[in-house]
């Protein structure tokens, strides 16, 4: 089983040359830190900016600039700064080549459900659904399981949806998979120390093994 | 050059009443008025409806408001941990309407813009679609959206001029450029207020065109929500 870091690092390979990106919040953001250094890519922050730099050293902390999860960042050089109805110009007018998501669930013909709830409440949604509905490269990042130890991988999502048929591929701890055109989720890789009957068992959905899989590289 | 400034946020929002609508700008609590949310504090309304990305923290921004129950309404994307928030919701004391962001910008732009509604695809397939017109166009679906307007809206810039012309910061821009043209009665408040003609004109993001009042708010806390650093 991969720790969420490893799942970021994993995410970061999927990335290439050229690319502007949008990572959400939680795991999606700590792929930020494993983009490998030959590659010019640029991070979009969906309240107003693209360019998203490392975080800040404690001294250089400025109030006036946080990312969409409303902590502080900086900017790298070539940033530029705009409001919010032109970020999401750029996401819904197909300028933003992918994304980067966490979800509650994803559902086998690839429709996702990622708003934010907490004690039984939904609580919002920022601009996940903006994005899905987007022409971008949707990328899930999120635990195979939830923490009942039901699937996150399901025929149909339990959590009211957010985004239909949207999703590529999803990375969880478990392995790595892609969408069906007719539905279903195939195995493309799996965790070390997971065999492929541990995924079936905890995949809800239907799960397409075909041939040899290989194990996940490229996290360590 | 019209003159629009205002002696202090209580003047700013002296016709603001209860069951006024207002639009609030910032994001979380970045580029939020400060100065205007706590006059409207001071002044106590009752059964404001407010639209505001966030819902700010318990003891600060949006949060304030909520805390002393101003609120009837608020229109948002992302409400989070706001345990005020959660207390009055249960209670049926406060509606609450949730609004992809993307479409909360481009329904307050809308707004500012003279276009009463348009078609996007955030939402089809979703329960925020439920009730609304859906239309294809070139194979896809799309949901009709209506713009937003209100009465008030209060925006914060970094630097402004007498003539409403205003300057932002960093990510502090992000729905007050928007707010201020939706907004019938715009209340800008400003870190630095200058005569006309000291602001370069290139460098204008809100023309004061969309600005009725402007005043120099005093010692801004800027409240950061998350202090995130490098190791």
């Amino acid at each position: 089983m991969l720790s969420k870091e490893q799942i970021a690092r994993r995410i970061a390979r999927e990335i290439k040359d050229g690319q502007y990106i949008n990572l959400g919040i939680g795991i999606p953001t700590l792929v930020a830190n494993y983009i490998p250094d030959h590659l010019q890519v640029v991070l979009q922050s969906e309240n107003g900016l693209l360019g998203i730099g490392p975080y800040p050293q404690s001294s250089d902390i400025n109030p006036d600039l946080v990312n969409a999860g409303k902590e502080t960042i900086s900017m790298v050089k070539g940033s530029s700064l705009f409001d919010s109805a032109d970020a999401f110009a750029m996401i819904r007018g197909g300028h933003i080549d992918m994304a980067i998501l966490g979800a509650l669930e994803v559902s086998e013909n690839g429709d996702i459900s990622n708003w934010k709830i907490a004690s039984g409440l939904i609580k919002g949604v920022g601009g996940a659904l903006d994005l899905v509905a987007s022409d971008a490269k949707l990328l899930v990042a999120m635990l195979h399981c939830h923490k009942d130890g039901s699937s996150k991988l399901r025929k149909q999502c339990k959590f009211p949806v957010t985004g239909v048929r949207c999703v590529h591929k999803i990375f969880t701890d478990l392995g790595v998979f892609s969408i069906l055109p007719e539905g279903g989720f195939k195995l493309l890789e799996h965790a070390p120390g997971v065999d492929p009957d541990e995924i079936r068992k905890k995949t809800e959905g239907r799960l397409v093994i075909k041939g040899e899989i290989p194990e996940m590289t490229g996290f360590q | 050059m019209i003159n629009k400034e205002v002696r202090d946020a209580e003047d700013a929002i002296r016709d603001i009443t209860d069951g006024s609508v207002l639009l609030l700008g910032g994001f979380g609590l970045c580029g939020i008025p400060e100065a205007g949310i706590q006059a409207l504090v001071r002044k106590n309304l009752k059964g404001l409806t407010c639209i505001s990305n966030n819902a700010g923290v318990d003891d600060f921004g949006v949060g304030l408001l909520l805390k002393k129950r101003m609120l009837k309404k608020l229109i948002a994307s992302y409400v989070g941990e706001n345990k005020e928030f959660e207390d009055q919701y249960r209670a049926g004391e406060l509606e609450l309407e949730l609004i992809p962001q993307g479409t909360l910008a481009e329904r307050i732009r809308a707004g500012g813009a003279g276009i009463p509604a348009f078609f996007t695809p955030a939402g089809i397939g979703s329960e925020l679609a439920e009730g609304k017109e859906i239309r294809e166009f070139d194979g896809r679906l799309y949901l009709l959206e209506r713009w937003i307007k209100a009465d008030f809206a209060l925006v914060k810039a970094w630097k402004g001029d007498t003539a409403g012309n205003l300057i932002y910061k960093g990510t502090a821009r992000n729905f007050n450029p928007l707010m201020a043209a939706a907004g019938k009665t715009t209340i800008a408040e400003v870190e630095q207020l200058v005569p006309a003609g000291e602001l370069d004109p290139n460098q204008i993001h809100t023309p004061g065109i969309y600005v009725q009042r402007i005043f120099e708010g005093a010692g801004y806390e800027k409240r950061i929500e998350n202090i995130t650093v490098s190791p």
